[in-house]
C-alpha cells in the first residue's frame, strides 16, 4: 500500500513556492519530478502526451494531480500495450475522485519505485491496484469536499462532490469546480485511511461501465508513440549482430565490407554475459550508423567467426525424445492426494496418454527496440517496457551505476506478451550509448526477435488415469518435464519453480480421490521466459485434453463427462498460498458456471458431431479468474480447419472496464490459434531454425476464429486478471472440437505437425 | 536524384537507392505512424498508399519510387480523422495499436477499389496484415461501418 503524501502541502508548510522547492518536492513525487525532468531537459525529448504540470497545484499523492484550470492529471504507472490499462486504472481513480473523465489527462509514469510494482505482468494490474486507484481517487475527493467547507464557512457534511467535477452546497446553492478548489485543497493535511468513505459499487459511474480505450484516436492517427518511434536530438542507429547460439562468442569480426556501407559510422563490441544470463544482453558486434536502414545492412556485411559455446550441441528433435523419455519416469512429486499407485495396481480401465507443446516465440509486432542516452553517471533510456523499474536496475547494473541515475521513460509498446519485461535490449543500447558517447537506438529486426527471444518453455506431459464402472477417475497421475523459467536466473535450475507448478499442475479442479502431480528435470538449452499465460498454456493443453479422452474411454458427452468432474461447487484447500485463498478462494460453483455459460451459448449438444463438424470445450482457471471456451471447428478433406465460432465465459470477480474485457479474450481466441496452429520453435545445432513469419506463422484473418463471443458474469468478488486467463483453454479446446469433428486426436502441438492446416 | 511527393509534398532524395521506403519515411522524414515489422512484405506494418493504392514500405526500395505519390496514416489524417479512421475510433478496434495504422491504409485500399467488400472480399484484403493482439473480427466490423458511412 502505497503511502498517500501531499506533496504541495510540504512544499507549502516549509514556505518554497520557490524553484528551489521545487526540486525538493520532486524529489517525493514522481509526477513533479518527471515535470522537473522535463523541464530540465530542454525539449529534447517530450512525448506527445505529456502535458506541462504545474507543480504548486493539487498532488495529494503520487498517482494525480489536479491544475488549477481544473484538468486532472491521472498517472499510468504501468505499462499499455493492449491490455487497456491506461484507461482501466484511470477511471477507477476518476469514478472515486467523481471526476469528469473527459477532463482528465492520462500521464504515463515513468519507473519510480514510489509508485509500487510497475511489472506490467501476470494479469494483475487491477488487481492489484484497485483498491489503491479507489483510495487515491477518495482521498483528493474528501480534501476537495473539505476545501470548499472551508471556503464556505459550513460543515463538510453538507457538502459533496456532485455531479462531478465540482463540490457543491445545497442549502445554499453554492458549487466550486475542482480546479478552483486546488489551491485550497493543497493546503490540507491529507486525511487518513480510516477517514475516507469509499463509494457503495451502486454509485460508481465508471467502474464497470464500458469505455473505450483513452488512446484510441492517437493510435488510429499513428501519433501514439511507440519505442520504435522514439528519435532525441544526436541519436545513431545500432543493429546488433549477436552470437547465434546462447553462450556464444566473438572468435573473429572483419568489419571492412560493412564499414564500406554508405551510413554505416562504426562497429562496436558487446561483451559476452556472464552465466547465468538473466537479462543481460547477449554479446556480439554492434553496426552503428545514420539511419536504421544502413545499420541492417551493414550488419549483413559483417564477417564475424563465432565459438559458439555448449549449446551448439542442442538440437531441439533430440531434445524432445529426452523430454518425452523423462515424462514416462517418475518425477518431483509436487501435490499428492491419497494413494494413485494402489488403484492403478488394482487394474481396470486404465487411460494413459502423452502430450508435447513446443517451444514459442513472443513475436510482438513492435520487435524489441530502445534508445538509451548516457552521460557520465546518468542515463536516460526510452523504452517499450512493461518493467521500467527492472530497466533502472539492469541498465544499472549492466553500466556498474546506480539505480536512482537512470530515468526510464515508458513509451507506448507495439504488444509485449511478457517479451517486454526482459530489458536486455534496453541494457544493449545502454552499453551502446556509453561506448559511444552519443545517444543510440538499437533496433531489432523480426530475426532477431524470433531468433533471440527469452522462449515460452516446450514441455512434455504424461498422463494416466484408473476408471471407475461409470468411467470417472479413481486415480489420476500427471507428470511434466519442461525447461524452467527459473534457468535464465540460475544455470543449474531444471525443476519447475513454484510460479510454474501452481499454473495449472498442482491441482487439478477434479473430483479425483487419489491424485499426484509430478515434475522431472530438464536442462535448458535458449533463454527461457514467460508468455502470455505461461506454464498454463502447456498444462491446460495437456489436462483439458485428457479430460476429453476419458469422456471418449466412458462413451460420455464430453460436456457432461467435464461437469461431473469438476464435481459440485466446493472451495478447493491448499491449492494457493494461504494469503490468496482468503481473497481469492478457489471455488469450482464458478467454474461450473462459466462452463454452463459457455456451453449454453454455443447450443452444446443441439448438433451431432462428426464429417468434419464439432465443438470442443475447455476450463480453466489461471491469474484467478475462471474461464470455460467452447470451439466450432470445421476440418475438410484436406485436413483444412476452420473456426467459424469461439465462445468463452469468464469470471474474473468485479471487472473495472467491461470493453477491455471483451477485448482482451477475443484477442486470447487469436493468440490461442496461432499457438494451435502453427507455433513451434525448433533448433538446430543451438540456431533457431524459424526467423521470421514465413516459418514462424501467426494467425491472420482468414485463419483466425470468425467470431468471438465473450460473456463476462457480473460478480462482487475482488478482481483478479484478464490480460492472460483467455489464452489457455483455447487450444485444447479446439483439439477437442478436432476431434469431435474428425476422430483424430491432437496430442501434440501445433496442428500443423499433425497433418490440418 | 529521385523525385517523388509524400503526403502531396514534393521530395526527393539521392541516398541509397536500396534503402526502403519504410526507412526513408521514418528515419529521414521522421514520419513515424508508418510501422516496422518484419522487413519482408510478410506483416503489413508498414502499408502506405502508391497512387492510392496499398503498398509495403518495407520492401519498395527507394530506387523505384520516382514520380509516385505516396500517401502515409500522417496523410490521411491531415484534414482531420478519416472515414476509415472514425470507424475504427466507433469500433474501439485497437488494443496494442501498433499495427493499426497499416491496417487502417489497407482497408482505405480496399473500400476505394471496393465501396462494398464482402466478408471474403475483407478477408482476402486483409489477410497480409497481421495483428498479433487479435483485432481481426473488430477490424471487419469496422471496415463494414467505413463502408455504410462512405456509401
Amino acid at each position: 500500500m502505497m503511502n498517500i503524501e501531499n506533496v504541495s502541502r510540504r512544499n507549502f508548510l516549509q514556505g518554497m513556492l520557490s524553484a528551489g522547492a521545487f526540486v525538493i518536492c520532486a524529489r517525493t513525487n514522481p509526477l513533479l519530478a518527471k515535470a522537473a525532468r522535463s523541464g530540465a531537459s530542454g525539449g529534447t525529448f517530450a512525448a506527445p502526451w505529456e502535458p506541462s504540470i504545474d507543480s504548486t497545484a493539487f498532488h495529494p499523492g503520487v498517482y494525480l494531480g489536479i491544475q488549477t484550470d481544473g484538468t486532472v492529471f491521472i498517472v499510468a504507472h504501468r505499462t499499455e500495450m493492449g491490455n487497456g490499462v491506461r484507461t482501466s486504472l484511470p477511471r477507477i481513480l476518476a469514478d472515486e475522485l467523481d471526476a469528469d473523465w473527459n477532463r482528465v489527462q492520462v500521464i504515463q509514469g515513468d519507473g519510480d519505485a514510489k509508485y509500487g510494482s510497475q511489472d506490467t505482468d501476470g494479469s494483475h494490474s487491477v488487481r492489484e491496484f484497485f483498491d489503491t486507484m479507489r483510495e487515491a481517487g477518495a482521498t483528493a475527493r474528501l480534501m476537495l469536499v473539505r476545501a470548499a467547507a472551508q471556503q464556505w464557512g459550513v460543515p463538510e457534511e453538507q457538502c459533496a462532490a456532485d455531479p462531478v467535477h465540482v463540490v457543491t452546497h445545497k442549502a445554499s446553492s453554492r458549487s466550486l469546480g475542482y480546479g478552483e478548489l486546488a489551491v485550497l485543497a493543497a493546503k490540507l493535511p491529507v486525511p487518513k485511511k480510516e477517514e475516507i468513505k469509499l463509494k457503495s459499487p451502486e454509485q460508481w459511474r465508471y467502474i464497470g461501465k464500458p469505455a473505450p480505450g483513452y488512446d484510441v484516436s492517437d493510435v488510429c492517427a499513428g501519433k501514439a508513440l511507440f519505442g520504435m518511434d522514439v528519435r532525441v536530438d544526436g541519436m545513431i542507429y545500432a543493429a546488433v549482430a549477436h552470437p547465434p547460439v546462447l553462450g556464444g562468442k566473438v572468435k573473429s569480426v572483419d568489419d571492412s565490407a560493412a564499414l564500406k556501407v554508405k551510413g554505416v559510422q562504426r562497429t562496436v563490441a558487446i561483451e559476452p554475459f556472464t552465466p547465468p544470463h538473466a537479462f543481460q544482453p547477449l554479446g556480439g558486434v554492434a553496426v552503428i550508423a545514420d539511419n536504421t536502414w544502413s545499420a541492417f545492412k551493414g550488419r549483413r556485411q559483417l564477417k564475424v567467426e563465432w565459438d559458439n559455446g555448449a549449446n551448439a550441441s542442442y538440437t531441439s528433435a533430440d531434445y524432445k525424445k529426452e523430454l518425452q523419455q523423462t515424462a514416462r519416469q517418475p518425477g518431483k512429486v509436487v501435490h499428492s492426494v491419497g494413494d494413485p499407485d494402489a488403484e492403478f495396481a488394482k487394474g481396470g480401465k486404465i487411460v494413459e496418454a502423452e502430450y508435447f507443446a513446443p517451444h514459442l516465440a513472443h513475436a510482438s509486432m513492435e520487435p524489441p527496440v530502445a534508445v538509451a542516452d548516457v552521460r557520465g553517471e546518468k542515463v536516460t533510456v526510452w523504452s517499450p517496457t512493461q518493467d521500467p523499474q527492472g530497466v533502472q536496475e539492469q541498465v544499472a547494473k549492466t553500466l556498474g551505476l546506480k539505480k536512482e541515475d537512470v530515468t526510464c521513460h515508458v513509451t507506448f509498446l507495439g504488444g509485449g506478451f511478457g517479451r517486454k519485461s526482459k530489458p536486455d535490449y534496453a541494457a544493449e543500447a545502454a552499453v551502446l550509448s556509453q561506448k559511444t558517447g552519443k545517444p543510440v537506438k538499437v533496433v531489432w529486426s523480426r530475426e532477431d526477435d524470433i531468433q533471440f527471444d527469452y522462449y515460452h518453455s516446450v514441455a512434455a506431459m504424461y498422463l494416466k488415469a484408473a476408471l471407475d464402472d461409470a468411467g470417472k477417475p479413481r486415480a489420476w497421475l500427471q507428470r511434466s518435464v519442461f525447461p524452467p523459467i527459473g534457468s535464465t536466473f540460475d544455470k543449474t535450475a531444471v525443476y519447475g519453480g513454484a510460479g510454474e507448478m501452481s499454473m495449472g499442475w498442482n491441482v487439478v479442479p477434479f473430483e479425483v480421490p487419489n491424485f499426484r502431480a509430478e515434475n522431472g528435470q530438464a536442462v535448458a538449452h535458449v533463454r527461457i521466459g514467460w508468455l502470455r499465460s505461461v506454464a498454463n498454456i502447456y498444462h491446460a493443453f495437456a489436462v483439458q485434453s485428457f479430460a476429453n479422452e476419458l469422456a471418449v474411454a466412458a462413451n460420455r458427452d464430453p460436456y457432461d463427462y467435464l461437469m461431473a468432474l469438476i464435481g459440485p461447487g466446493r472451495t478447493l484447500e491448499g491449492t494457493q498460498p494461504p494469503e490468496l485463498s482468503q481473497k481469492y478462494p478457489y471455488e469450482t460453483a464458478r467454474l461450473r458456471h462459466v462452463a454452463e455459460l459457455a456451453a449454453a451459448k454455443a447450443n452444446w449438444g443441439k448438433k451431432k458431431p462428426g464429417n468434419g463438424w464439432g465443438m470442443g470445450i475447455a476450463v480453466h482457471r489461471s491469474f484467478l479468474t475462471y474461464v470455460a471456451t467452447v470451439v466450432e471447428a470445421e476440418v475438410d478433406s484436406g485436413g483444412a480447419v476452420r473456426i467459424p465460432h469461439v465462445y468463452t465465459a469468464v469470471d474474473a470477480g468485479i471487472v473495472a472496464n467491461p470493453e477491455m474485457v471483451r477485448s482482451q479474450f477475443e484477442g486470447a481466441a487469436v493468440f490461442g490459434t496461432s499457438i494451435a496452429r502453427t507455433g513451434e520453435i525448433t533448433a538446430t545445432n543451438g540456431v533457431i531454425d524459424q526467423s521470421n513469419f514465413h516459418n514462424y506463422p501467426v494467425a491472420r484473418m482468414n485463419d483466425a476464429p470468425v467470431h468471438v463471443d465473450v460473456q463476462i458474469v457480473e460478480s462482487t468478488a475482488a478482481p483478479a486478471g484478464v490480460g492472460e486467463p483467455g489464452v489457455p483453454p483455447f487450444a485444447p479446446a479446439l483439439c477437442n472440437a478436432i476431434y469431435a469433428a474428425t476422430g483424430k486426436r491432437v496430442r501434440e502441438l501445433p496442428l500443423s505437425r499433425n497433418g490440418f492446416v | 536524384m529521385t523525385h517523388f511527393k509524400v503526403n502531396g509534398v514534393a521530395q526527393s532524395f539521392d541516398g541509397d537507392p536500396e534503402m526502403p521506403l519504410l526507412w526513408y519515411l521514418r528515419d529521414i522524414l521522421g514520419l513515424t505512424g508508418t510501422k516496422f515489422g518484419c522487413g519482408m512484405a510478410l506483416c503489413g506494418a508498414c502499408t502506405v498508399l502508391e497512387n492510392g493504392k496499398a503498398i509495403r514500405s518495407c520492401t519498395k526500395q527507394m530506387g523505384s519510387v520516382s514520380g509516385l505519390e505516396i500517401t502515409t496514416i500522417e496523410g490521411i489524417s491531415a484534414g482531420g480523422p478519416h472515414a476509415v479512421q472514425k470507424a475504427w475510433a466507433e469500433v474501439n478496434v485497437p488494443q496494442c495499436g501498433y499495427c493499426q495504422p497499416g491496417q487502417i491504409m489497407q482497408a482505405v485500399s480496399l473500400l476505394a477499389a471496393k465501396p462494398h467488400p464482402s466478408d471474403a472480399d475483407i478477408d482476402d484484403e486483409m489477410a497480409g496484415n497481421i495483428c498479433r493482439c487479435g483485432t481481426y473480427q473488430r477490424i471487419r466490423a469496422a471496415i463494414k461501418t467505413a463502408a455504410k458511412e462512405t456509401a
